[in-house]
């Protein structure tokens, strides 16, 4: 069973509440080895708690979930051997070096001596930090102690790695970074889950899941997910995007419309039919605009137009 | 004098820490009712400028004007003109929403006549309204983020700055907040935003891309992504796709490769005149291309390309 796995993580039902609120309401997906899996959403979707459940280290209400084959309420231990869980603030020592994070990380996951350093000179060179490794933790930049986190992570190359919103606060630059490791360690057989709030990042996933208020709303490949919304999303480009609003706004066939800073992103029932319409009225009001095209859906375009374009859910 | 237009100005501004240049050199005028995104990876000097902007620290060389005040020789003034709203710091989460606005308002010196005007204005414009006596702490993500705002412009200051006020807030939520700053930057209130994430830029007018204390950029949104990449963007999907990416860093015309998600994003000179090309250079290889295009750059690529480009110039030089 263990050599031929196929899903890595499953996870079927998991609920979690806390008073007053459902966190994790019935979530069910699987990741396959070598898979990167997105669990995505906003502040307060559920991530975190999905991630705890799964790290073993918090128990569902309902629901069971396997990491690596191991049932992670009935056999915790074997399933925490098998994986690895950075959680939001992972445990670095400020006032340790890298080299001497990385070596008590090793000893307290028990990484045998022999092939202690290659593993780590690795894991280093991949993350680009092999200069940095007398610098204490503590002087690194937040895209580097991302990057060192992950290097503590994997010193035991856990089969299954469950990372919880590892790039907030990391610029694009130590993002793509980041991103490029968890590629490699893909390639090589691992699986990994981890979260985002940041729904463009979805799109690198190979499989994501949306959340919303502890639910799934979708599952699928990003690619999928976009060929799968119905609506078309326009692009309207003018140096006054106010005054194509107030022309716009209530135009036929509109699901939803935003003002950004150089002009309106609009989801429309039938892009063919509404650009030239949109033409004529803009035309006819006299409101000068660069272009109209009809471009890509974005994972957030999707995710708006599932949980409704009216007020916030709370509101 | 100040010009009428600009509320905030940049002249040579320079900060220096010991041998350290943090902030080298910019130039900038941000017009009245622009929301403006100052852009930047952490530590490229965004956060020394703001302090800059809003009096807290005193230039090297070179002068800021914020809202027609020197903000070397006018602290004070110029800090009564700002409003400040971080997402992360600026509220108490166990006080009530009416009691952080009252807090906000003495911190600000709202005089005592106009108190209770200001406090129902800002419940109103950030649609807490009957939520008076919530707990700040309970709030969802998006009603805190308008009460920060709410707090921010009590005194009505004609210029804001934000610093990134809408990260990992849901997009509903984010779409309404950017309706408030819209709204406000209608009335002629100057919009000053910082960040590093791209979700938030695309809602500004104007950004600058500052990189290691200088300016690497500046246009609209639009603008940046048409002109301010090096090279375009093809999207292969390809199999197996790890073979093909390091294949296809050597091909003559690819000046960057790398995984995106089921695909391989590379940045070429000319994306028509090379797809023909690295279709046949994949199939050489024994690799398969399913589907191929050219992609418009994100702001992400745009921001990835330009410091990268400033990266290897910068070793050039060493």
């Amino acid at each position: 069973m263990t050599d031929q796995l196929k899903c890595a993580i499953e996870a079927e039902g998991l609920t979690k509440s806390f008073p007053g609120v459902r966190a994790v309401d019935a979530l069910g997906f699987d990741v396959d080895a070598g898979e990167i899996f997105g669990l995505v959403g906003p502040d307060g979707a559920g991530k975190t708690t999905a991630l705890r459940m799964l790290a073993g280290i918090m128990p569902p209400d309902a629901g069971k979930a396997t990491v690596a084959g191991f049932d992670v309420v009935r056999n915790p231990e074997g399933a925490k051997h098998a994986l690895s869980y950075m959680p939001q603030r992972f445990g670095l020592y400020e006032d340790l070096t890298v080299d001497e994070n990385i070596r008590f990380y090793a000893d307290l996951f028990g990484v045998k001596r022999a092939g202690r350093k290659e593993r780590s000179a690795e894991l280093l060179e991949a993350a680009g930090m092999s200069e940095f490794r007398k610098r204490l933790a503590g002087k690194l930049s937040g895209g580097m102690k991302q990057k060192l986190g992950l290097v503590c992570a994997l010193i035991h190359r856990p089969k299954v790695i469950l990372l919880d919103e590892p790039t907030t606060g990391v610029d694009p630059v130590s993002r793509r970074d980041f991103w490029r490791i968890l590629y490699e360690l893909a390639a090589e057989g691992v699986a990994i889950l981890t979260s985002t709030a940041y729904l463009d990042e979805a799109e690198r996933c190979h499989r994501v899941a949306l959340l919303h208020q502890g639910k799934l709303l979708f599952c699928d490949t990003p690619a999928n997910l976009k060929a799968g919304m119905r609506k078309g999303v326009l692009s309207v480009t003018s140096p006054d995007p106010r005054s194509l609003r107030s022309v716009l706004e209530h135009a036929e066939g509109i699901s939803s419309l935003v003002l950004t800073g150089d002009g309106l992103h609009v989801v429309v029932d039938d892009a063919a039919r509404r650009i030239p319409e949109f033409e004529a009225r803009l035309k006819s009001a006299n409101v000068h605009y660069d272009a109209i095209q009809q471009v890509a859906p974005t994972i957030e375009d999707l995710f708006v137009d599932a949980v409704g374009s009216g007020a916030s859910p709370h509101a | 004098m100040p010009e009428q237009n600009d509320s905030v100005v940049m002249e040579n501004l320079v900060k220096r820490f010991g041998d350290f240049v943090a902030v080298d050199g910019l130039n900038l005028e941000i017009r009245k009712g622009e929301v403006f995104g100052f852009l930047g990876p952490n530590g490229a000097g965004k956060s020394t400028t703001i302090r800059m902007l809003c009096g807290l620290l005193k230039p090297t060389s070179g002068r800021a004007q914020v809202a027609g005040y020197d903000v070397a020789r006018e602290p004070e003034a110029v800090r009564q003109n700002i409003g400040y709203m971080s997402q992360k710091f600026s509220l108490y989460n166990d006080l009530t929403v009416m009691e952080n606005l009252r807090l906000f308002a003495g911190l600000y010196s709202v005089p005592s006549n106009q108190l209770k005007e200001r406090i129902e204005w800002a419940l109103a414009m950030a649609n807490l309204k009957g939520q008076e006596n919530l707990i700040t702490g309970t709030l969802p993500g998006g009603w805190k983020q308008r009460l920060a705002l709410g707090c921010a412009v009590l005194h009505k200051p004609p210029i804001l700055f934000l610093d990134e006020p809408t990260s990992g807030v849901d997009p509903i939520s984010r779409r309404q907040f950017w309706d408030l700053i819209h709204q406000m930057a209608k009335e002629g209130v100057t919009v000053f935003m910082t960040t590093h994430y791209m979700e938030e830029a695309e809602y500004c007018n104007r950004l600058a891309l500052i990189f290691r204390g200088k300016m690497v950029a500046l246009g609209t949104p639009s603008e940046l992504k048409r002109d301010s990449m090096k090279g375009e963007l093809l999207l292969i999907e390809c199999e197996p796709l790890g073979k093909a990416v390091e294949a296809s860093q050597s091909a003559p015309e690819v000046m960057d490769a790398a995984v995106f998600g089921n695909a391989m994003h590379l940045v070429v000179p000319d994306a028509d005149a090379a797809m023909p090309r690295m279709e046949k250079f994949l199939a050489d290889r024994g690799i398969s291309v399913t589907h191929i295009e050219k992609i418009r750059p994100s702001l992400e690529d745009v921001f990835v390309s330009l410091t990268t480009a400033s990266d290897s110039a910068e070793e050039r030089k060493l």
